[in-house]
């Protein structure tokens, strides 16, 4: 019954509100050509249309961050975004980013449950990215949009600090 | 050991409920009763969509018995002709899509007369509100020792205190949810939980089918913390009748709204102390009254009622201590499990209260805790002697010195004298927290370990208990790898599933590492003795002789057909022969194992606003041995954590029993800007019956935090924070009447 290597669009997750609306984007660096419903937000675009459920839903009112993506870079709640609204963006999901980098977060304790964890590592790879981030701000201050409910946080503050580029 | 499933979940792989992909199924939504009580008169399907379309579930359609059991057969599945809370489940709806079928479900409306609710535990009942027995007490449990009538009338000094713990909701980030499905005529179910057999044992009176006609397998689950202990047999019954109704399979996963308003939270609890002394700080009567709101069923309520009373006398020698519980029926949502299980609220009550007491003698509380400190020898609440070697006065010592308590205490009380502004204050929690189930419940559970070897050589650990955040993957293979000499690469752990893994009980109770990984270690020495090898055998010595078993001499595989066709070592849990419980009179060894902590916050208050920050934070334990230094720090912090948040943020707005603020909006969880670094420290001393001697540790952390916050805040403001959350308004109005008076 269950095939996880077979990810597919399942028409009934997604919402049926309107005529569609086409929209093309970067996804992941590869150019997608999609045509959405009115209502979709980007999170069941990806999780539901894509078959990318490394993007969590976690509360879907922008206040939890387990929904965060990079969207042209900066970190966002693609449960606050309708897919229609991001053609000729570009987006990143958990799916993109390099395993070899997340090391620092496995040995630092930055996971337990894993549900909030996609979204925790999008916003951590961000300030790794952008070590001059914290030249204005505390990394306890950017991770905020992220909440957790099991490490208390010093696991993913230390493992961020861990993961930033030598000098930073 | 770096985490076992830690990339998984990085990467975003780990494959959650929500995640599962199925294919062809329908989406499940339920409705709820709009009363807190009443009888239902008429369900109406409102115009706005097909109804053709939908499958419809009601009582009616149960084929067993209509109750979700757990302890009692109280709580219906589906509400037949009245409701007891609301939010209560009276239809189930599926249909193809998702959203059509959410809009659906506010389409269907019910008329319900109403009866009189119970929505205050602690006012007394009227006649008309009485729903159980003859007063809605669920459970009265009495712990009695000495004489605590003539100890507290012979005391010099008695100090009286009341205090009000508020409930909790869970918050795991991962939101319930369950698939279910019909394969071969059998039912199977997929999802978020922490009790794959609870599932079971709810499902089959309610199904009418056997364990061999259901089958429950624990996906990744998303956080528990206790609210998938037993709410999920609620969601599965649910999901399994709709799926049995429609042919198709089912998904039934919640919103966060839905979640937050419906799901069970910690029960809210009133503790009242009277507490007899002698002019030394020397405890001689603890008199202790602990009650708490258990909502509308039962749910486990006399067990959160047990551990509260077990836990109320604290880690302190008293020879004459009287400790009454009651849970109490109202008609709020009902409460259920969360980590520390009644013992945070009775911790609440008594941390907070042998401040009061030290104030009152004009002492210095963490004095006043090491004076009473039980040491070998002497025995707790039930009677428990403690032989188990902890010097809990190093414990104390150690958070102490680590938080410089005495100099800080001084720092903070000069500088607080000359700032108009901010306020600071430093308070002190000591506690204990019993590990596993109580009493001779480990006995109850007979739980099971399986340990598989495999024809690569290498072994299956085989275990109900789920990983859930807390590391038990990881645990298990560490123990089974070091217990057998292998690479922890050729040790896999089973996905529970209850057609594939023993029933080695719930993963709740802080029992999972000490008790379930004991039998770990126990089932690898049988498989050992299977292979004909003595407990010395490691490494390739057991690997050689694992794939001999599936090999024969000529390298052609034996067993075959009708033979069995696996090596499986075997451990039953059997209790350490110390434990020695009357669970009639609440004597003697509640728990096989204690761990002793001292926790220190320090906090400010902005006097502007009345806004709380705990600034620093001192979490000093002793729980046998550490297995994994990341996974203990990380349950340490993470409880501390929760608890912080529980006595500052979190706050219920309640209508009519049910959650107002059921939204990550305005129900507030800490961000990792709103927390101090925790500084954990761990001392050890092994616990010869856990694996490798451990103790347990999970539930630990939620017991100290909320009491030590109140104290700070108390010293900071000398208001008499007895109630939580301390949120702004609160502080604010003791404040103010502080000031009146």
């Amino acid at each position: 019954m269950i095939d996880p290597a077979r990810r597919s669009a399942h028409p009934g997750d997604l919402p049926a509100t309107g005529d569609p609306i086409p929209v093309r984007f970067s996804l992941n660096g590869t150019e997608t050509t999609l045509e959405v419903d009115p209502a979709e937000r980007l999170l069941e675009t990806l999780r539901y249309r894509l078959g990318l459920t490394g993007t969590k839903e976690g509360c879907a009112e922008g206040e939890c961050g387990a929904c965060t993506v990079l969207l042209d870079g900066t970190p966002a709640d693609s449960c606050l975004m309708l897919t229609f609204q991001i053609d000729g963006r570009r987006v990143d999901t958990v799916e993109a980013l390099d395993e070899s980098a997340l090391d620092p977060f496995l040995v630092g304790g930055a996971t337990q449950c894993g549900a909030c964890t996609p979204g925790v590592v999008m916003t951590a790879s961000w300030i790794v990215g952008h070590p001059e981030l914290l030249d204005t701000h505390r990394i306890r201050e950017l991770m905020a949009g992220n909440l957790c409910r099991c490490t208390g946080y010093d696991g993913i503050i230390e493992s961020v600090e861990a993961a930033l580029p030598e000098g930073a | 050991m770096k985490r076992r499933e830690g990339m998984a979940k990085l990467t975003g792989r780990e494959l959650y409920v929500d995640d599962l992909p199925v294919g062809d199924h329908l989406w499940g939504a339920t409705v709820r009763s709009p009363a807190p009580r009443g009888r239902i008169r008429s369900i109406q399907f409102g115009p706005g969509v097909n109804w053709s379309e939908f499958t419809i579930v009601t009582a009616e359609d149960i084929p067993g018995r209509n109750a979700v059991f757990l302890m009692e057969y109280d709580q219906p599945a589906l509400a037949d002709d009245r409701v007891r809370h609301v939010h209560e489940p009276v239809v189930l709806l599926a249909h193809p899509s998702r959203d059509v079928v959410r809009r659906a479900a506010r389409l269907v409306t019910m008329r319900i007369d109403p009866e009189p609710a119970v929505l205050d535990f602690c006012a007394r009942p009227a006649r008309d509100q009485i729903q159980h027995g003859e007063d809605n007490v669920f459970k009265r449990i009495l712990v009695e020792k000495g004489d605590v009538r003539r100890a507290l009338a012979a005391a010099p000094i008695v100090v009286e205190g009341e205090y009000y713990t508020g409930a909790q909701e869970h918050v795991y980030l991962e939101t319930q949810g369950m698939l279910a499905y019909v394969e071969d005529g059998v039912v199977v179910i997929h999802g978020s939980m922490q009790c794959p057999y609870y599932v079971v044992k709810a499902l089959k009176p309610l199904l009418g089918r056997d364990e061999s006609g259901l089958r429950v397998i624990q996906s990744a689950t998303g956080g528990g913390f206790g609210g998938k202990e037993e709410y999920p047999s609620t969601i599965a019954a649910h999901a399994a009748l709709l799926a049995l109704k429609s042919g198709r399979p089912v998904k039934l996963v919640y919103d966060r709204w839905e979640d937050m308003a419906v799901t069970t939270k910690r029960h809210p609890a009133r503790v009242r102390h009277r507490t007899g002394l002698d002019e030394s700080g020397l405890l001689l009567a603890q008199d202790v009254e602990v009650l708490l709101d258990g909502g509308a069923y039962v749910t486990l309520s006399p067990v959160v009622l047990s551990r509260a009373v077990i836990h109320a006398g604290g880690p302190y020698a008293c020879e004459n201590v009287r400790i009454e519980g009651r849970a109490v029926l109202t008609n709020a949502v009902p409460f259920g499990a969360f980590r520390g299980f009644g013992a945070p609220q009775a911790y609440f009550g008594l941390e907070r209260h042998m401040d009061v007491v030290a104030e009152r003698l004009g002492m210095e509380p963490a004095e006043l805790r090491r004076r009473n400190l039980i040491r070998d020898g002497q025995s707790t609440a039930t009677s428990q002697t403690i032989r188990d070697g902890v010097d809990r006065e190093a414990v104390l010592d150690l958070a102490l010195s680590m938080s410089r308590w005495t100099e800080r205490r001084a720092e903070i009380e000069r500088r607080n004298a000359t700032d108009p502004l901010v306020k600071r204050g430093l308070g002190l929690a000591t506690f204990h927290h019993g590990a596993g189930f109580t009493g001779n419940g480990e006995v109850v559970l007979e739980s099971v370990v399986h340990v598989a070897g495999t024809p690569d050589g290498g072994v299956e650990v085989r275990a109900a208990s789920v990983e859930m955040g807390q590391g038990t993957t990881t645990i298990f293979t560490q123990l089974a790898a070091d217990r057998l000499g292998l690479d922890p690469d050729v040790v896999a752990v089973a996905r529970p599933d209850t057609h594939r893994v023993p029933d080695s009980g719930p993963s709740v109770a802080s029992r999972t590492a000490m008790v379930v990984g004991h039998l770990v270690e126990r089932a690898c020495d049988d498989l050992r003795r299977r292979l004909g090898l003595g407990d010395e055998a490691r490494g390739e010595e057991v690997s050689d002789a694992i794939r001999a078993w599936y090999l024969g001499g000529d390298g052609r595989a034996v067993r075959g057909e009708g033979e069995s066709p696996e090596l499986v070592g075997e451990a039953v849990y059997v209790q350490p022969a110390h434990i020695d419980w009357d669970e009639d009179t609440y004597h003697g060894d509640a728990y096989g194992a204690f761990a002793w902590a001292a926790y220190v916050a320090e906090v400010q208050v902005d006097l502007r606003t009345c806004e709380t920050r705990v600034t620093d934070f001192v979490a000093v334990q002793e729980v046998g041995r550490v297995l994994n230094q990341t996974l203990a720090r990380g349950q340490i912090q993470g409880g501390v954590a929760q608890a912080i948040s529980w006595a500052l943020l979190e706050d219920f707005r309640w209508k009519d029993g049910a959650m107002q603020n059921a939204q990550l909006t305005n129900y507030i969880i800490p961000t990792s800007d709103d927390l101090p670094r925790i500084r954990v420290a761990f001392l050890e001393v092994p616990y010869e019956h856990g694996a490798q001697g451990a103790k347990g540790i999970g539930e630990l952390p939620m017991d100290g935090p909320a009491p030590a916050i109140a104290n700070a805040l108390a010293h900071a403001l000398g208001v008499p924070a007895d109630r939580i959350p301390l949120t702004p308004e609160r502080l604010l109005a003791e404040l103010e009447r502080r000031a009146a008076s």
